[in-house]
C-alpha cells in the first residue's frame, strides 16, 4: 500500500507493466512460439494472444526486459510456426485462407475446442505479426526473415472470401458449417479489420465493405456525454493499440467533430459515471473502481446476498450502461484506459492497489473481480491465474501512453496508412 | 385449412360460450342481401370491424363477412388471451420478488393454471361484447357467417348468396406459420392459436423463435413455473429491434429463469413416448433436449386462400400476401385491402388504421397513404419493448445523420420507487434539429410511454418542444422530457455560455 503512495507515476507504471510483461515470457511455448490464452493448467493457445505477444516482444525488448536477439528469436519461431502449419481448413489444421482458428494446441498448434476461424483474432495476430515485421528492422538474418514471414503471412489472407458473399466480413468461419451465420452489428472492436483488410495487395475489401458496416452506428447522448456508443471497453482499445486515432477521422467522426481516440475517451467516463451512480448497487462501484469489458466473471449462480438476489456470470462481455452488469470489475481495462484518460487510469490503480491488496498480485492485475461476491477480503471474488489479452492489452496501452511505441511504429507501415485512407480516413498523422 | 395441432383442447365451458355466443351467436341468420353494397368486408377482425364501422357511421351500406369468430386474432388467440396471461404472469413475478419490493414472499406461490386461463377467457368474453354480431347488426351492419369467394369482380358469394358491391375490402388477417422442421408435425406443437386452449401447463417447453411472441409466451411460461427452453437462430432476440434492448430483454429473460440458446437452429423433431426429443444444432455443434410441448413462435402467414381471389382480379403472393399500392388499392380498383393480410407489421392498431385509410380511399375518393402513418409497436414482455419510427440504421441506409438521446430508467425517480429502473428512452433525432425521427422505450410500462412520441412525430412536434411541456412528478414518462432537457443541454453551446455569463456580470 505504502509502495503505492510513494512510487512515481513512471515506476509505478513500470512495475505493472513489467509484471504483465512476465506473462508472455511464462506461457510461450519455445517449440512454436504460442502463447497461452489464460495461464491456468491445459488452457489452449489462443491465436490473439499471440498477436498480442508478438506486439509485446518490441516492448520488452526496448525497456531492456529481455534483449533484441531473445525478442527476435520468439518472434521468428513464432512466425516460421504461422506460416508453415497447416492452412487446408480441416477440422485439425491451423487455419484456412491466411486466417487461424480461435484456439489452438499448445504443442500441435491444431485446431481445439472445434474452435471458429476467427476473423477478429486473426486480425489481432496479423497485427502483431505486423508490429514485429515493423520493429525487427536489421540487417540480420533473423530480422530479415521476420520480416519477409510477416508480409507473406499478411499477403496470404483472404479478404474477399471471408465476407462469404455478403457486403460486409463474417465473424466466422468452421470446417463444420461453413461461416457464422451472424456479421457484425454496431461499433465494435473490428475497425483494424477493415483497415488491414481494405489495404491487402493481393485480396482487398472492397471499399464500401466498412461504409457498410458502419451503417449500424449508433451515436448516443448518454450522462450527457456524446459518443458512438459500445458498452463493454475493450471495443474501445483493441483497434488503438496499433492504431492512433488521434485527429484522424472517417467522414462519421467528422460530421460528429470528433475522433475515435476522443470517442474512446469519453466511454471511459461514461463507465465511470455509471459506476458513480451504480443503479445495481454493487459493493465498491465509485469514481475509482470502474471498468465493464469482457472478462473472466464467478461463473453462473444466483446467490442471495443481503436480502437481494444476484446472478454472477462467468467469463462474458460486460457493458455499461446496458448492462450485462454483475458487479464484476475489470481492472486490467480501467489500467488500459490510460493513452485515454490518464487521470482516470490512475486514479483507479491506486484505488485498487490500497483497497484490494489481494487483489493485486504480484503487481499483476487479474481478469476480473468481485466485491460483491462474499470473499475473504475486500476485493471479493479474484479470477484465478491470468489472461493473455488483459495482460498484453496492458502491456501495449502502457507502453503507448509512455512512449508511444506501437503507434510509432505501425505509422511507418505503409498497410495501416492506405487502409485508413480507403476506408476513408484524414487527418492526425495520415495528413 | 388451419392445421390443428393443439394436444388438450378443452376450454372453459361457461366462458367459452359467452365468447361464441357475442362472436358467433350459433343461431345467427345471415341477413337477406341487400341489391348491392357500397362496401363489402371480408373478415370481422379488428380491421375488417373498424372498415365496416367507419363506412356504416358515414351512411355507407354494409356487408361484414367472417368465417369464423368475429374479433380476428386479437380476441381470439392473440393480444387478448396473451395479455390476460402475462397480467397473472407479472403477478407470480412480483410476488417472487415481494422482498426487494419491501414486503414478504407470501408462502404459497403455486400457480393454479386453470385459474389463469379461466380469467383469461372470462376477459375474452367481457371484451367480446363491444364488437358483437348483435352490436354490429344495431350498427347498420349486415353480419354474415360463412366462407366468402369471390366470383367476379363485383361480386361474392358467401353461404350460398350472392354478395355485389361497389367496393371491398379484403381484411382477412393472417395466421401462424407452419415451420418446415422434420417431425415436428408428427410429434405435434403449439402455436399462438392453440397455446390458449391448454388445460395444464407443460412441465418442459420448447419455443422455437425469438420473435415478439416467443419472447412474451417463453417468459409468461416461466413464471408459471415451466421449465423453458427458447431456441433462436438469430444471435439476438428480437431481430428487428435496437441491440441494447434485445440486450435488456436477454438478461430480462435469463433472470427468469428461461434457459436461453441463440444462434441455434431446431433440425429435427420426434416423439418418445410421452415426451419430444429435440435435435438442435448451433454453428455446428448438435445436441439433443428432452420436453413435452413446443411452441412454434416464427411468424405469421397471410390468410388469402380459397377466396377466388383470382376470379376478382387480385395479386397476391402466399407469404407477402395481398398486393397493395399506398393507397391500400389492390390491383382490382375496386377492392382494397388492410391489416395483416397485406402489411408487412402485423398489429391490430396497424389493421385498424389501414383499414379506416382503406374505407376513406375505396368510398370518398381519398388520398391518404398508408406511408404517412406513423405506427407505434410494443413487445409485451417484462420489461415491454415499444418502438415509434425510425430505427438509427434506417436513417443512416438513407444518409440522415443522426444523434440519440438516451436516458436510463434508472436515472428516473418513479421507475426506482416502482423497482422497475431497467431499461431506457432513446429518442432518435435528426442532427443539427429538433425533430424526432424515432423513438425506441424498453421500461416496464414501455407501450403506454410511447404514445406520448407517437403524438409527437405524427404531429411533428419537436424535442424543444417537448422539453417545455410539464410532465407529472413522478412518472416514469417523466423519462422523456429527461431526454428533452438532455438534448437542450447541448444547445448551450460555448458562445451561448460565454453570452449568459456577461449578461449575467452586468
Amino acid at each position: 500500500m505504502t509502495e503505492t503512495q510513494n512510487e512515481t507515476e513512471g515506476q509505478l507504471l513500470d512495475r505493472f507493466q513489467r509484471a504483465a510483461f512476465g506473462y508472455f515470457l511464462e506461457q510461450f511455448n519455445p517449440e512454436n512460439g504460442l502463447v497461452a490464452d489464460t495461464s491456468r493448467a491445459g488452457a489452449p493457445a489462443s491465436i490473439a494472444v499471440v498477436g498480442f505477444a508478438l506486439s509485446c516482444y518490441p516492448v520488452g525488448a526496448q525497456r531492456g526486459w529481455i534483449t533484441r536477439a531473445d525478442a527476435a528469436a520468439r518472434a521468428l519461431v513464432t512466425l516460421r510456426f504461422l506460416c508453415d502449419s497447416r492452412q487446408d481448413g480441416q477440422a485439425e489444421a491451423t487455419g484456412y485462407k491466411g486466417f487461424y482458428f480461435h484456439f489452438l494446441d499448445m504443442k500441435t498448434g491444431k485446431r481445439v475446442w472445434e474452435s471458429e476461424l476467427s476473423l477478429i483474432d486473426s486480425t489481432l495476430l496479423l497485427a502483431g505479426v505486423l508490429t514485429a515485421g515493423l520493429y525487427f528492422s536489421e540487417q540480420t538474418p533473423c530480422e530479415i526473415e521476420i520480416r519477409a514471414r510477416a508480409d507473406a503471412l499478411y499477403r496470404r489472407i483472404d479478404w474477399q472470401w471471408a465476407r462469404g458473399g455478403a457486403a460486409t466480413l463474417r465473424q466466422g468461419w468452421k470446417p463444420e458449417s461453413g461461416f457464422l451465420h451472424y456479421g457484425w452489428d454496431g461499433y465494435s472492436e473490428a475497425t483494424i479489420l477493415y483497415v488491414l483488410g481494405l489495404a491487402s495487395p493481393s485480396h482487398p475489401l472492397p471499399h464500401g465493405s466498412f461504409q457498410a458496416w458502419k451503417v449500424t452506428y449508433q451515436w448516443e447522448n448518454i450522462y450527457d456525454y456524446e459518443l458512438l456508443y459500445a458498452g463493454p471497453l475493450f471495443i474501445h482499445y483493441f483497434s488503438q493499440i496499433w492504431i492512433d486515432f488521434d485527429g484522424v477521422r472517417d467522414r462519421f467522426m467528422r460530421a460528429k467533430d470528433s475522433d475515435y481516440f476522443e470517442n474512446s475517451r469519453r466511454a471511459v467516463y461514461v463507465q465511470r459515471e455509471y459506476a458513480r451512480r451504480n443503479p445495481h448497487g454493487f459493493e465498491g462501484y465509485g469514481s475509482d473502481c470502474w471498468g465493464l469489458s469482457a472478462n473472466d466473471g464467478p461463473g453462473g449462480k444466483t446467490l442471495k446476498i443481503a436480502g437481494l438476489e444476484r446472478r454472477f456470470l462467468g467469463y462474458a462481455a460486460r457493458g455499461a450502461p446496458y448492462g450485462p452488469d454483475d458487479g464484476t470489475i475489470s481492472p486490467c481495462a480501467a489500467l488500459a484506459s490510460l493513452p485515454f484518460a490518464p487521470e482516470l487510469a490512475l486514479s483507479a490503480l491506486r484505488h485498487f492497489c490500497t483497497r484490494y491488496p489481494e487483489m493485486v498480485r504480484e503487481s499483476r492485475l487479474p481478469s476480473g473481480f468481485n466485491p460483491t461476491w462474499p470473499g475473504r477480503g475486500p476485493a471479493g471474488w479474484v479470477s484465478d491465474g491470468y489472461f493473455g489479452l488483459d495482460q498484453g492489452l496492458v502491456v501495449l496501452m502502457i507502453e503507448n501512453y509512455r512512449s508511444r511505441l506501437i503507434w510509432n511504429l505501425t505509422r511507418r507501415c505503409p498497410y495501416f496508412g492506405s487502409g485508413l485512407r480507403r476506408a476513408g480516413f484524414t487527418g492526425g498523422w495520415l495528413s | 385449412m388451419k392445421p390443428d395441432h393443439s394436444p388438450q383442447v378443452s376450454p372453459d365451458a361457461r366462458n367459452r360460450r359467452e365468447l361464441v355466443q357475442h362472436a358467433r351467436p350459433p343461431d345467427w341468420r345471415n341477413p337477406s342481401p341487400a341489391e348491392k353494397y357500397h362496401l363489402a368486408v371480408v373478415g370481422a377482425g379488428p380491421g375488417g370491424i373498424a372498415g365496416a364501422r367507419a363506412a356504416a357511421a358515414l351512411g355507407a351500406k354494409v356487408a361484414l363477412i367472417e368465417r369464423d369468430l368475429i374479433g380476428g386474432d386479437r380476441l381470439n388467440v392473440g393480444c387478448v388471451p396473451s395479455k390476460a396471461i402475462i397480467r397473472t404472469a407479472r403477478l407470480y413475478a412480483d410476488m417472487r420478488d415481494a422482498v426487494d419490493l419491501g414486503g414478504v414472499r407470501p408462502s404459497d406461490t403455486d400457480v393454479v393454471f386453470s385459474m389463469v386461463m379461466e380469467r383469461m377467457r372470462r376477459i375474452q368474453g367481457r371484451l367480446s361484447q363491444a364488437d358483437s354480431a348483435s352490436r354490429l347488426s344495431e350498427a347498420g351492419i349486415d353480419v354474415y357467417f360463412g366462407e366468402a369467394r369471390f366470383s367476379g369482380a363485383e361480386r361474392l358469394t358467401v353461404a350460398g348468396e350472392v354478395l355485389r358491391f361497389g367496393k371491398a375490402l379484403i381484411a382477412t388477417g393472417a395466421r401462424a406459420s407452419t415451420p418446415s422442421i422434420p417431425g415436428l408435425a408428427e410429434a405435434g406443437y403449439l402455436t399462438n392459436e392453440s397455446v390458449f386452449n391448454l388445460t395444464e401447463c407443460p412441465r418442459r417447453l420448447l419455443v422455437i423463435g425469438g420473435g415478439p411472441l416467443g419472447c412474451e409466451l417463453a417468459q409468461a411460461f416461466c413464471r408459471f413455473g415451466a421449465r423453458v427452453i427458447i431456441a433462436q437462430d438469430d444471435p439476438m432476440f428480437l431481430p428487428k429491434e435496437e441491440r441494447d434492448a434485445a440486450q435488456i430483454l436477454s438478461e430480462a429473460l435469463a433472470r427468469d429463469g428461461v434457459e436461453i440458446h441463440l444462434n441455434t437452429k431446431v433440425v429435427a423433431v420426434r416423439k418418445e413416448a410421452t415426451q419430444k426429443l429435440v435435435d438442435l444444432e448451433c454453428d455446428g455443434d448438435r445436441f439433443s433436449i428432452a420436453v413435452d410441448e413446443i411452441l412454434a413462435g416464427i411468424g405469421r402467414t397471410p390468410n388469402v386462400e380459397n377466396m377466388n381471389l383470382e376470379v376478382a382480379g387480385v395479386r397476391y403472393d402466399t407469404e407477402a400476401g395481398v398486393y397493395v399500392d399506398d393507397y391500400l388499392r389492390t390491383s382490382n380498383r375496386r377492392i382494397y385491402a388492410a391489416g395483416d393480410v397485406c402489411l408487412e407489421y402485423k398489429f391490430t392498431h396497424a389493421a385498424v388504421a389501414s383499414a379506416r385509410i382503406a374505407v376513406k380511399n375505396a368510398l370518398f375518393l381519398g388520398r391518404r397513404r398508408l406511408s404517412a402513418l406513423t405506427i407505434p409497436w410494443c413487445t409485451y414482455t417484462d420489461p415491454e419493448i415499444a418502438h415509434v419510427g425510425m430505427y438509427v440504421r434506417e436513417a443512416r441506409e438513407k444518409l440522415i445523420p443522426v444523434s440519440t438521446f438516451t436516458i436510463l430508467m434508472h436515472d428516473v425517480d418513479r421507475a426506482v420507487t416502482d423497482g422497475e429502473d431497467e431499461g431506457f428512452v432513446k429518442l432518435h433525432v435528426r442532427q443539427g434539429s429538433d425533430q424526432i425521427l424515432g423513438a425506441t422505450v424498453v421500461a416496464r410500462h414501455a407501450g403506454e410511454m410511447i404514445n406520448g412520441l407517437s403524438l409527437a412525430i405524427s404531429s411533428g412536434i419537436g424535442l424543444r418542444t417537448v422539453a417545455r411541456v410539464i410532465h407529472t412528478y413522478p412518472t416514469q414518462a417523466e423519462a422523456i422530457k429527461m431526454a428533452a432537457d438532455a438534448y437542450r443541454r447541448t444547445r448551450l453551446t460555448p458562445l451561448l455560455r460565454s453570452l449568459c455569463r456577461r449578461w449575467l456580470a452586468w
